[in-house]
């Protein structure tokens, strides 16, 4: 028998994991022995100091760059920046989450297990208050994001994929009202997650057989030994594009790139906002960090092969997202649409291996989050007797019912649409720069492009809130109570901050920007 | 004095002033716009200072200031200003205070915010003072793409008939015309050396098709911008639809940007492909000088006719900085500014008769003149200024671009000769139209068409008036601050003017 040598491992280095996987579990135990009236007050603090104490735990080792628990996590540069901006974004996103102030009783399902439609279902919806379920299951996706970026063997990834993926499909589910949508956005994504869950494992699996075989080393799915193989393994190379391929595929799914994106306008739509808010700015995070370390660590050398192919991938999400983004009619899908075209651009980053352009596309990443954590947050507010009025025909007038929200979201949509001094014109321009740099000329042109026909459907929700008479039907907005007003605000301060200052947080990017291998 | 920040302090009073008005209360319309005008009164006094403070024969840029911004990127606030610059500036000084006086009832018929339209008409010159202040490329930028902002609430809040159209459509052309530049500014930035500074981005040595390409992405947000055909058509709707006010800023101001962000950043900075596109430059001013005046000469609509007009003006800017020569150079940039004036006083004047009227088609008038002679007299004179009648300031710059063109292009220079003609036909059958002949029956109904010009609206008037006579017989301070300006640029292009020469064929007779 052979003897099982232990992994040293950094606890330091990885305690922001350990205390978001160590608060969800608290919060399994919170939910089994606290009394029900106090359980949403005692989750929501728990996850958010959580939050906090993991954020501190990356300030505190940020200057961290090692390998640890065995080859399985990489506490780098990328990471913790990575890290720190999930936990930022996921504290904004649980302020979301946990308001119970604009719809009563908090945007989630008092009890999942009642028919949707029936007369139970109309008394849940009018106002017992939501599951405290869904903090646990935030916790626990934050916690497996976390690990996700930090992922530096294939298998680690996958865990943290599926660790992360679950809570979200439940997440998804749980929408106070509309309850069949929600669930059938759940079943959809779960399904759709499933198959690309399954292509990754297929793509690891390929990996593995290509790297078996180099002298001196034996296989592996460390980014260190793929790295390796990608230069020297004698194997078939048909064995590594079948792999990155299928690889590519789990990844591009998460993070909504065309054409795996078709799961993306449904559960926008159907899941709760909060939780579509926290999919679209922290999963987006967690599913680029990914990317990133998989194409500019693992298969750096092999970006020949793949830059055309993910060059094609990003056009296309850029195309798809813009034209299709043209014809919705309902805010939330039009939201949707506009974080795959988001994604496309994103893509331009990942193909500018440089520091810039890793610098830049993490950049773009935290502004993105900021903005549309925003923008869900004033979808949450726009409401009547039903619920949200997401259909965009309702928006009409709004400037002139509640100038002041109005106003807000107009900011944030010239920021999508890339206007000087918002941090969509930065970001923009801190992903194009590099790129260019990088001779990725066309990629720029059709970001550029894109950006030209996705201007459309920002201005013609402009139109509608303040050049339209209101109707008999435009909702008024509700007055946020205080954590969804915080989110909101924050979210919008930043994207003005990091439009007109964007470069503390520029420096932060580029000293962040190097990968260990 | 002449350390005074005169530009970045020009360039933030306005914004300053918007907030101040912004959050007046709604129900103190008139404090507004007192305010709103006395603080454009002082951004004018501010600018008369500076001009004195100019040394013509001084260096090109002079004020420059430098603050770092984005280090990261190599941006900085960096405002100098030359003498192309200067006279654009102050044509936005003189032109807002009038603006806002030109304005004073026209939001309230539209339900609106009052003070916030006198904020937005002070954040539009902000972002007007910055563009032409800029001498980083990326601040002109991130000035040309935020003075849509202010731009398209005016239009689309307090404008008149289909001014949600009219807004999205200004906006979106805009904007693709912006995008086309921020791929040619990165582009600029790459091949550059990552630096955005005006002054360091005119040495840098460029490949021949990179050059093309990256003042291919320039001149086409310019085009859009200024408009030349083909791309004006979203000028006779944004112009039909703005408020008077916003429309004389709009034609007189914001589409100088185009011609004048051609003079300072496609030839400088792409000096061999400006040569290489010049003779398709040409053809686009020059189609546009007789398209748009044909055009103008069939509209129905007073403001779609001066928007018209400006199109085929902006032909004659066209011609005459892409002529490259000293003449028609200075020519192009007296006829931004007399264009500024002259228009502007055009587009004032006939908001003044649509407010009375109530209507902006011209079939709806007639013999207006009886009724009201003084505002008829004004609008005569600016009639016959916008088709540069000898004696008004336009005609100089006119003249000027004409000869310049003449020395080196005689085909381009005879054609656009034709504009004249036809300006005269559009303005003057306008004029007759509305002012003369027997009087409209239906004018004697409509209350407003009994009030001649009052106090307000003459001295809305009487300085623009003034300045297009004094500057019609004496252009000399305007010129002398151009002229070094235009020199460095065509030094930047490496051309220098035909020595003057008697025609060939009369060396030949004399043989």
């Amino acid at each position: 028998m052979t003897e099982l040598k232990l992994p040293s491992i950094e606890y330091a280095a990885i305690a922001p994991i350990l205390i978001m996987l160590g608060a969800a579990l608290f919060g399994v135990l919170v939910e089994a022995l606290v009394p029900r009236r106090w359980r949403h007050l005692v989750q929501l603090t728990l996850a958010l100091l959580a939050v906090l104490a993991a954020l501190t735990m990356v300030v505190l080792s940020a200057d961290e760059r090692i390998i640890t628990v065995g080859q399985a996590l990489a506490i780098d540069g990328p990471t913790l920046f990575l890290q720190g901006a999930i936990l930022v974004l996921a504290a904004m996103a649980l302020l979301l989450i946990g308001d119970r102030s604009v719809e009563r009783g908090g945007a989630f399902v008092a009890q999942a297990a009642v028919t949707a439609e029936s007369a139970d279902d109309r008394r849940q919806a009018e106002g017992r208050n939501g599951l405290t379920e869904v903090y646990p299951l935030t916790t626990f996706a934050i916690g497996g994001m976390l690990i996700f970026v930090a992922a530096n063997d294939l298998l680690t990834m996958f865990i943290a994929l599926e660790v992360f993926s679950l809570p979200l499909y439940l997440l998804c589910a749980l929408a106070r009202r509309r309850r069949l949508l929600s669930q059938e956005a759940a079943m959809k994504y779960f399904l759709l997650g499933a198959y690309a869950s399954a292509f990754f494992l297929f793509g690891v699996a390929l990996i593995y057989g290509f790297t078996a075989g180099i002298p001196g080393r034996s296989a592996g799915v460390d980014f260190a030994t793929i790295h390796a193989a990608v230069s020297e393994s004698p194997a078939s190379p048909v064995l590594l594009f079948a792999g990155m391929a299928l690889l590519a595929i789990g990844l591009l799914f998460k993070a909504a790139a065309a054409p795996f994106h078709v799961w993306t306008p449904d559960v926008y739509q159907g899941a709760p906002t909060p939780v579509t808010g926290f999919m679209a700015a922290c999963t987006k995070v967690a599913a680029f960090g990914a990317l990133l370390r998989v194409f500019q660590v693992a298969f750096a050398d092999a970006n020949w092969d793949f830059t055309p192919v993910l060059g094609a991938v990003a056009v296309l999400t850029m195309l798809v997202g813009a034209v299709l983004a043209v014809t919705q009619t309902d805010i939330k899908r039009l939201l949707a649409y506009s974080s795959i075209a988001n994604a496309g651009y994103l893509l331009v980053g990942v193909l500018a291996p440089s520091r810039d352009g890793l610098a830049g596309t993490m950049f773009y990443l935290v502004a993105y989050g900021f903005s549309v954590l925003a923008a869900f947050a004033v979808v949450t507010l726009v409401r009547d007797d039903d619920g949200e009025a997401t259909h965009l025909s309702r928006w009409a007038g709004l400037g002139r019912r509640s100038p002041f929200f109005a106003a807000l979201f107009t900011f944030i949509l010239l920021a999508f649409a890339g206007i000087p001094l918002t941090s969509g014109f930065t970001s923009k321009f801190a992903i194009f720069g590099p790129a260019l740099e990088g001779g990725q000329a066309w990629l720029v042109i059709a970001g550029v492009l894109t950006s030209m026909i996705l201007a459309f459907p920002y201005l013609r929700v402009v139109v509608m809130m303040w050049l339209s008479e209101p109707g008999e039907s435009t909702p008024t907005v509700t007055v946020p109570g205080g954590l969804t007003a915080a989110a909101l605000m924050i979210g919008v301060l930043a994207t003005l901050v990091l439009g007109v200052a964007p470069a503390p947080l520029l420096d932060l990017a580029t000293g962040a920007a190097e990968f260990v291998r | 004095m002449s350390n005074f920040p005169f530009l970045s302090v020009l360039t933030v009073a306005p914004l300053v002033g918007a907030l101040v008005v912004a959050f007046l209360p709604r129900h103190r319309p008139e404090l507004a716009k007192q305010v709103a005008f006395a603080w454009s009164l002082l951004v004018l006094v501010l600018s008369v200072v500076m001009w004195v403070s100019f040394n013509a024969g001084g260096d090109r840029f002079q004020f420059r200031e430098s603050y770092s911004w984005i280090p990261n990127w190599g941006v900085s606030f960096t405002f100098a200003a030359d003498g192309i610059a200067l006279v654009m500036l102050m044509l936005i000084a003189v032109l807002v205070p009038l603006v806002i006086l030109a304005s004073w009832h026209d939001a309230e018929s539209s339900k609106r915010s009052v003070p916030v339209y006198f904020a937005l008409l002070l954040v539009l010159e902000c972002t007007m003072i910055g563009v032409f202040a800029a001498a980083d490329v990326f601040l002109f930028y991130v000035f040309f793409e935020v003075m849509l902002v202010p731009m398209y609430f005016l239009i689309g809040s307090y404008g008149g008939h289909q001014r949600q159209y009219a807004a999205v459509k200004f906006f979106l052309y805009s904007l693709v015309g912006g995008l086309f530049m921020l791929a040619a500014v990165i582009g600029l930035w790459v091949v550059g050396g990552k630096t955005f500074d005006w002054q360091a981005l005119s040495q840098v040595d460029i490949s021949t098709g990179t050059e093309r390409w990256l003042f291919l992405g320039f001149f086409l947000a310019f085009a859009i911008k200024a408009p030349f055909f083909p791309f004006h058509t979203w000028l006779p709707d944004a112009g039909g639809a703005a408020p008077a006010g916003a429309a004389a800023l709009l034609v007189g101001v914001l589409d100088k940007v185009g011609t004048f962000g051609i003079l300072r950043y496609c030839l400088p900075l792409f000096p061999e492909a400006s040569k290489w596109f010049a003779p398709w430059a040409l053809a686009l001013g020059v189609i546009g000088i007789v398209y748009a005046a044909l055009l103008a000469v069939g509209q129905n609509d007073l403001k779609r006719l001066v928007s018209y007009t400006s199109i085929a003006h902006f032909g004659f800017i066209g011609v005459g900085i892409f002529a490259f020569t000293t003449q028609a150079g200075t020519g192009a940039v007296l006829y931004m500014l007399n264009h500024g004036l002259a228009t502007g006083l055009l587009f004032l004047v006939v908001g003044m008769l649509i407010a009375r009227r109530g209507s902006s088609l011209i079939s709806d008038f007639g013999g207006a003149g009886k009724l009201v002679p003084v505002l008829a007299g004004v609008l005569f004179f600016a009639g016959l200024a916008s088709l540069a009648l000898p004696g008004t300031a336009p005609f100089i710059s006119e003249f000027l671009v004409l000869i310049g063109t003449f020395t080196v292009n005689k085909p381009v220079a005879v054609i656009a000769t034709l504009g004249i003609i036809l300006a005269a036909a559009y303005v003057l059958w306008m004029v007759q139209r509305t002012t003369q002949g027997t009087l409209n029956p239906a004018l004697t109904e409509v209350d407003g068409m009994r009030r001649d010009l009052n106090l307000r609206e003459k001295v809305v008037v009487a300085p623009l008036i003034a300045l297009i006579v004094l500057l019609g017989f004496f252009p000399k301070p305007v010129t002398d601050v151009i002229n070094p300006a235009v020199q460095a640029t065509m030094d930047d292009i490496g051309r220098t003017d035909p020595a003057p020469s008697v025609g060939g064929t009369v060396q030949e007779a004399a043989r």
